[in-house]
């Protein structure tokens, strides 16, 4: 891959069924396990049918990497993930506050950050939803740096903020008093 | 503890607030497996000996929500309800998918087991190793998509201040029961996910009659170990493939029955099963489909089959409805079964039921019931307060609100169609029973018997779960297939035709049982244990199988209209295939389980308490 060029998985939130088949593929690839708690991907359904994948962005400016006080983040040259040093990593949560939309958590065993590390450059979530055709998520390859890239950022949200929007969308005037 | 399990089930009294963690040997998980297999297991053995004095609806029933050692894994993760059902008064495994039965095993449990009556609202929250009863008065009587919203935003919050700083916590899964489970309407279901309901036994009563608003989990842990997980991986993605390429489901889910059942096989019930034929294109998937339908592929935990539709009527006097699909079964029954045409109307009145909490497969016969009454002069304006006619929608939204309330004829209807029909008779002095379309209580789904094209003559009257249509009979072989997906507890929709699944059992659990060995003698197990419960029922109502294991007299009219015009259910083969089916399961010319049969498979004690009725 160019230098030039990041992996990126795109989204849309419209598309998104709910089969959480993501979270599986994500932590049977990083855990060996089935196990949605500790998956880079995670789906939110705050309203019955509203489902968000939350999962990083990719910010350009990486706010969460500069808020790490024990420099256990950093953003691989090949890909533009941010990756979490486990061994550095001491579970204060100030990268959850950095980040537009708190997208990072606390694993449920180890206490350390989990953030999208992009599979390396293959990521399995996207991978699993184009088998099955649902197109919610998809792997592209974007310019690191000029047009374009600042968007990616606009989707570092919280999923309750995604899921008033996608709420407005399908259920029209109704969504106000469901969210 | 056996491979595919978490380990553990919650048990919680709520007459005492206690609550404690119980195993099952593998012994019995080996043979009953999980959902309904060990729900009747549990039943059995917690109340076998006083089955016929038991109130399903009283304190001392016991209300299981149980999941089995494929869910979650296997792709369509469903949990089974149970207990003794306030409709059959016998034991009925009820399924519904969402993403309570996995949130419930990520928390460590394999089921939850709810004995007593709390004194009042309250539900149950699981969380990591931990079960413990909430205060829900202020839930109490609220609609399907306001107590999610509310628990949603409860539990979150909860769990936050439990644990500040892991990020943002997601919702939980949950089951509740509407408010037509809470004022105990026999036909109420258990509820998940707004329109996703284990409609057939009326749990929901029962989570009711327990003040069981719902049970709420949130799991942090993974999905139990499994025996071979280098096997389960490759299975479940040849699975996922197979699913992906059933393209007809996929598209349209049940969508488009409401049409096409009527259509083409007249077996969907239309104004009380007074017909099964239909041509109506107003009806046609399509309108529904491109007019409605948000989201045409939604789904629940690690399914691809994404057979829900979700349903939203945007502009005009429905606005504001939401629902999934409606799938065949609400399709029929708040469509044509009703006189509806439209499919405005349709969603209408099934985003109506979910959010009172009906099934609406069960739910909506009695309305129809009431109807024909209406029809025939039996039930009048007096009686309703307002017209019940065919096809008035708005009438039918009143019948449902004023049955939920139990308020004049309704508190009759709230009983389901059999009891209502036997107190109607009764005040009346005009037998009504005729016109109940049930078998045993259970109000039947909507597939016929008459054409010949869709269910089998004995497929509901043989059946231990009576009128439920995703049970039903036919060689006591094939038909253990069911017993074995309520059991494992995932959907039927995603193991119909599928020819891993027996694969898929034995690399999760590492045991060694085969299909043969299920049809022949673990499903026969369980199958036996729900017959004797069945017969032996109470205390308001017992079946004599030589006059109830029948079809409703409605099935055996000819077919008025349609193709198939004249056809009715054939008596004779009825009474052969009856005959055939009772010998191949081993019961006596008068329906009761033999004794050389249920000592063979181990039950001497059914066989024991089952001699009240040789007599």
């Amino acid at each position: 891959m160019s230098e030039e060029e990041v992996v990126w998985v795109a989204r849309d939130y419209l598309k998104c069924t709910g089969c959480r088949r993501c979270e599986i593929a994500c932590s049977l690839h990083h855990e060996g396990k089935i196990w949605p708690e500790a998956s880079r991907v995670r789906v939110f359904m705050l309203v019955p049918g509203v489902e968000v994948p939350h999962l990083c962005a990719q910010c350009y400016d990486y706010p969460c990497v500069a808020s790490c006080p024990v420099d256990a983040l950093s953003v691989s040259k090949e890909t533009g993930a941010v990756l979490v040093d486990k061994e550095k990593c001491i579970g204060c949560n100030k990268c959850i506050e950095a980040c537009p939309g708190n997208v990072p958590f606390l694993h449920p065993a180890d206490k350390k950050a989990v953030i999208c590390d992009l599979c390396g450059g293959d990521p399995q979530c996207a991978k699993v939803c184009q088998e099955a055709e649902f197109n919610a998520l998809w792997k592209v390859r974007e310019p690191k740096t000029g047009w374009g890239s600042s968007s990616r950022k606009l989707f570092a949200r919280t999923p309750e903020d995604v899921t008033r929007d996608v709420a407005a969308n399908l259920y029209g005037e109704k969504a106000e008093e469901l969210t | 503890m056996p491979r595919g399990y978490a380990g553990k089930f919650l048990e919680v009294d709520l007459s005492s607030e206690k609550v404690k963690d119980t195993t099952f040997s593998e012994d019995v998980l080996k043979n009953y497996v999980g959902g309904r297999g060990l729900a009747a297991k549990i039943l059995w053995d917690r109340l076998g000996e006083k089955w016929e004095t038991v109130d399903p609806l009283g304190p001392e029933n016991i209300f299981l929500a149980l999941t089995g050692p494929l869910t979650a894994i296997y792709p369509g993760a469903r949990v089974c309800v149970s207990g003794k059902s306030p409709l059959s008064n016998g034991i009925i495994g009820s399924t519904t998918s969402g993403e309570f039965p996995s949130e419930l095993r990520f928390a460590g449990y394999d089921g939850v087991i709810v004995t007593g009556r709390a004194k009042s609202p309250v539900y149950i929250l699981v969380t990591d190793d931990k079960g413990e009863i909430r205060e829900a008065s202020h839930v109490w009587g609220k609609e399907a998509f306001e107590t999610i919203r509310m628990l949603n935003n409860e539990v979150r919050e909860e769990l936050g201040r439990r644990a500040p700083n892991v990020g943002k916590w997601r919702e939980p899964g949950m089951i509740y029961c509407g408010p037509a489970g809470e004022n105990r309407v026999r036909t109420a279901a258990v509820m998940q996910k707004v329109s996703h309901a284990a409609g057939y036994g009326g749990y929901g009563a029962v989570m009711g009659s327990k003040n069981l608003k719902a049970i709420v989990a949130k799991g942090r842990k993974p999905m139990p170990d499994v025996a071979s997980p280098g096997a389960v991986q490759v299975l479940w993605r040849e699975v996922d493939k197979w699913l992906v390429g059933r393209d007809v489901f996929r598209r349209w889910g049940t969508g488009y029955g409401g049409y096409e059942v009527g259509a083409n096989m007249s077996s969907e019930p239309v104004r009380n099963w007074q017909e099964e034929w239909h041509d109506e294109k107003s009806f046609a998937g399509p309108r529904f489909d491109f007019r409605y339908w948000v989201k045409r592929y939604w789904s629940d935990f690690n399914c691809a089959t994404c057979c829900m539709k979700l349903a939203v009527i945007k502009a005009g006097p429905y606005k504001g409805a939401i629902t999934d699909n409606p799938d065949y079964e609400l399709e029929a029954y708040l469509g044509p079964n009703l006189g509806v045409f439209d499919p405005g109307e349709c969603i209408y009145l099934s985003a109506l039921v979910d959010n009172l909490g009906f099934s609406g497969i069960n739910g909506p016969n009695t309305f129809a019931f009431a109807a024909e009454l209406y029809q025939r002069g039996i039930l009048t304006r007096d009686d309703l307060g307002f017209d019940l006619k065919w096809g008035d929608a708005r009438a039918f939204e009143a019948l449902a609100r004023k049955i939920v309330r139990r308020e004049g004829i309704g508190d009759v209807l709230a009983e389901g169609t059999y009891r209502a029909a036997l107190k109607i008779s009764e005040t009346k002095g005009v037998d009504v029973t005729k016109y109940a379309v049930h078998v045993k209580g259970v109000e039947i789904g909507a597939h016929g018997t008459r054409s010949g094209l869709d269910y089998k003559p004995i497929g509901y009257a043989c059946s231990v779960q009576a009128g439920d249509h995703t049970s039903g009979v036919y060689d006591a072989y094939r038909d253990m297939e069911t017993v074995f997906v309520d059991s494992a507890v995932v959907c039927s929709f995603n193991t119909f035709g599928a020819t891993l699944l027996w694969d898929f059992y034995r690399a999760v659990t590492g045991w060694d049982t085969t299909e043969e060995e299920w049809n022949r003698t673990l499903g026969h197990r369980i199958t036996q244990i729900q017959r004797a419960a069945l017969l032996l029922g109470g205390p308001d109502i017992t079946w004599d199988p030589e006059v109830h294991d029948d079809n409703p007299p409605r099935y055996y009219e000819p077919l008025p209209s349609g193709p198939y015009k004249g056809q009715t259910t054939d008596r004779k083969a009825f009474e052969e295939m009856k005959k055939h089916y009772y010998e191949a399961i081993g019961w006596d010319e008068r329906g009761i389980p033999k004794t050389e049969v249920l000592e063979k498979l181990g039950l001497s004690d059914v066989d024991r308490v089952l001699n009240k009725l040789r007599k």
